[in-house]
């Protein structure tokens, strides 16, 4: 009698079909049964179609002479080096403008979002109008506007607008001084290194200290000052080892100096702008995250308002911008291949369109061009996994 | 005996109220506050009044060629002339009232949606979303009831985004949903999958998709299928919101207490019931800012279709540019296409918030 009412015998009465255990085993044996016949129909046709349209496989293409020229590259390349060199070209332009466009979208994100937090009314509400115009407006809107709207309809290259002779601004591009370095820059550059070094040592030191006793120490003002003065110093006295190359008008066009090509110019001025209002809102949100009581916590504890921004706020606020902040920089990353509808040369407007359409082979170039924004993300979200640990651990 | 009658409250300071009062606390608190009050000023005086004498005061509205813009100002007159093809794209003019006909009944069918005492809104909702849809098809596309058939490649315009970004939305929310439990999901394989399909989608750029979509779609379909380029493109689309969408949704999930999940097993409800009736709505309702942050995405993203040679309402501005009758009036025609994607997306932010605070039960911190 007692073994009817043991939890065995009432399971063993339930049908097969009505178990959690078997009922999940058998979806899911399904679900990979149903993918392999799916991904079994896929590449029974992809390879079908490729052998019926002649085109072969395999990366052997990568080695052939591409045949075309790239408008901006950062590495010598011209008609007679191989795709694969065009993906590389390609690979560098996307990082260039995905680094251009971070560093100024980070500054003027976070110049907006403490602008949109001032108590002065004014700022404030012109910082919010800033938000809510350049976020709702496509992105590649903001790009064909800067280029086809801003920065082609500039002067030509005789009329450009400059600044004292040294800076032209006109249809082909921005020209700028170009520093060259004479022998002995290696010096500079050397201190530099040392100065930002020594720079990170004081600060954790600093950090420390004030962690064990308490006591301040302007780590900041002094690494600054070594950051600046250090290399300063040591150009100086090094005798200037450097010299400006300034373009200069010859014939149609400007020769000489760094030149900045409108497509280049058109799609940072796009990103920084567009990204900063998201970076904008991520600060925001960030220092709104920090309670009120927390500020008066710390004025209770006697900490001036300058120390309890540095010490209370910013620490707490970094944990909630920090991650939002990392998103958007993938985001700007992944949003520079829309340099394909001006005609930057970035990855896919070089590798996954031109070589594409030249080789035809699909399926590995769109893979390759994939697997660089996949790899990129993945290392990003990896980054910001281990933040996030590092930062919990702290919390409590 | 005398008693005492204290003396009434003396006014605040005029310096405290009103509008000097407000200047003070706002504009002018400090000599800093102030320098960045008249700075911001100045700013707005160096581009507001050109702006304005530009763009209205100056403008041109009425014309035909570009003959009529002489005066200097903005010549909308290239917008107004062009306005049917950025609404409509290359869909023959003699058929337009299909389109408006089409618009004209989801704003009717809308309508009951935001009455109170209608009751069958669930139904109302379903038929919006699976009956519509094949309506405005039918409409759009003809070919049944002796309406002229128009092919896809004809769509275009703001029809075409307005296409685009709906069947986008309609798409990527139930699939997101799905992802998303799948996500959450204590079968291995489903919850693996889950997070391939996401962190694929999401760690891709759209127009690595879009790419993909009209290039190796047609390599991987049997000889012969013919498969639309504009079904291509809100495959892709769709499949890539959806991933954002089911990051979005987890978080709604992971927020419901644990408590939740667990009345819903102990009254014996099914995963499917439980979901559907207890976590979904009060997980969905957590993250409706969200949600229509995905869809405003989806909508802005809907743009990059022009790299892939559809017409919407962008690439007929691009196109119309391009005509040697109208050279040099690329800023009036890109404005007007941000202020109508700016009307759509600042709309949609609106309509979240008001629905946020409507929904709004008190349990949301």
């Amino acid at each position: 009698m007692a073994a009817e009412h043991t939890p065995q015998s009432s399971t063993s009465k339930v049908p097969l079909w009505r178990l959690p255990a078997f009922r999940a085993i058998l979806f899911q044996v399904l679900l990979v049964l149903g993918i392999l016949a799916f991904g079994n129909f896929l590449l029974s046709n992809t390879l079908q179609n490729m052998e019926q349209r002649g085109i072969t496989t395999g990366f052997g293409f990568l080695d052939n002479a591409a045949g075309f020229g790239i408008l901006q590259s950062l590495i010598p390349f011209d008609e007679t080096d191989s795709y694969g060199r065009t993906f590389i070209v390609g690979l560098l332009n996307t990082l260039l403008v995905a680094a251009l466009g971070i560093l100024f979208a980070t500054f003027l994100g976070f110049f907006i979002g403490v602008a949109r937090l001032s108590k002065n009314w004014l700022v404030a509400r012109l910082a919010t109008v800033y938000i809510e115009t350049f976020r709702n407006i496509p992105l590649l809107l903001q790009i064909m506007f800067w280029y086809f709207a801003v920065l082609r309809p500039l002067p030509r290259p005789r009329q450009s607008l400059s600044v004292g002779d040294s800076i032209f601004l006109n249809n082909r591009g921005l020209f700028i001084p170009r520093p060259v370095a004479e022998d002995g820059f290696g010096l500079v550059l050397a201190a530099l290194l040392l100065a930002v070094i020594g720079s990170i040592l004081l600060v954790r030191w600093a950090h420390r200290r004030q962690e064990a006793t308490g006591q301040q120490f302007p780590g900041g003002l002094v690494s600054l000052a070594a950051i600046i003065g250090l290399p300063l110093a040591t150009y100086w006295l090094s005798g200037s080892p450097l010299h400006w190359d300034y373009p200069v008008l010859g014939g149609f066009n400007f020769s000489g100096g760094l030149e900045v090509i409108p497509e280049l110019a058109a799609l940072v001025l796009a990103l920084s702008i567009y990204t900063a209002a998201f970076i904008a809102e991520a600060v925001r949100s960030g220092i709104q995250a920090v309670s009120h009581g927390q500020t008066e916590a710390a004025y209770a504890l006697g900490l001036r308002p300058r120390l309890t921004l540095k010490l209370v706020i910013i620490p707490q606020a970094m944990r909630v911008i920090i991650p939002q902040l990392t998103s958007q920089y993938l985001n700007l990353t992944k949003n520079s291949s829309l340099a394909t509808a001006i005609g930057y040369p970035d990855l896919v407007n070089v590798f996954a369109g031109t070589t594409l359409n030249q080789t035809g082979q699909a399926v590995e170039v769109i893979a390759m061009t994939m697997g660089v924004y996949l790899f990129i993300s993945l290392v990003i979200s990896t980054f910001m996994n281990w933040y996030n640990k590092r930062k919990q651990l702290i919390e409590r | 005996m005398t008693t005492h009658t204290p003396h009434p409250d003396l006014p605040p300071p005029s310096t405290s109220v009103g509008v000097i009062g407000w200047l003070r606390a706002n504009l002018f608190s400090s000599w800093a506050n102030s320098l960045l009050t008249l700075a911001a000023a100045y700013l707005l005086y160096l581009t507001i009044p050109p702006l304005i004498d530009w763009s209205l005061i100056k403008a041109d509205w009425v014309g035909e060629t570009r003959d009529a813009c002489d005066s200097g100002g903005a010549c909308w007159v290239f917008v107004s002339v062009r306005l049917n093809q950025f609404m409509y794209g290359l869909y023959p003019e003699s058929e337009y009232w299909r389109i408006n006909l089409a618009a004209v009944l989801l704003v009717l069918l809308m309508i009951p949606l935001f009455i109170k005492r209608f009751r069958a809104k669930l139904w109302l909702g379903l038929f919006i979303l699976f009956g519509y849809p094949v309506i405005a098809f039918y409409l759009f596309s003809g070919g049944v009831f002796g309406l002229e058939y128009v092919e896809t490649s004809r769509w275009g315009g703001l029809t075409l985004t307005l296409v685009l970004s709906s069947v986008g939305m309609a798409a990527s929310l139930p699939l997101g949903i799905l992802l998303a439990l799948g996500r959450r999901s204590t079968m291995p394989i489903v919850k693996a999958l889950s997070v391939v399909f996401i962190e694929f989608w999401r760690g891709v750029p759209l127009i690595t998709v879009l790419f993909m979509s009209s290039v190796m779609l047609p390599l991987f379909l049997p000889e012969g299928t013919h498969f639309d380029k504009l079904l291509r493109a809100m495959i892709g689309i769709a499949l890539f919101q959806s991933a954002y969408m089911a990051e979005v949704v987890r978080g709604g999930l992971q927020a419901i207490p644990k408590g939740q999940y667990e009345a819903a097993q102990a009254l014996g409800l099914s995963y499917w019931k439980s979901m559907s009736l207890i976590i979904l709505p009060q997980a969905l309702k957590l993250v409706i800012p969200g949600i229509v942050n995905t869809f405003i995405a989806l909508f802005k993203d809907t743009t990059l279709v022009l790299i892939i040679g559809l017409f919407d309402m962008l690439a007929m501005i691009q196109a119309a540019l391009a005509d040697p009758n109208w050279l040099g009036y690329a800023i009036e025609g890109l404005l007007f296409a941000a202020f109508v994607y700016w009307i759509f997306c600042f709309g949609m932010s609106r309509y979240s918030l008001a629905l946020e605070r409507k929904l709004n039960t008190g349990h949301a911190r």
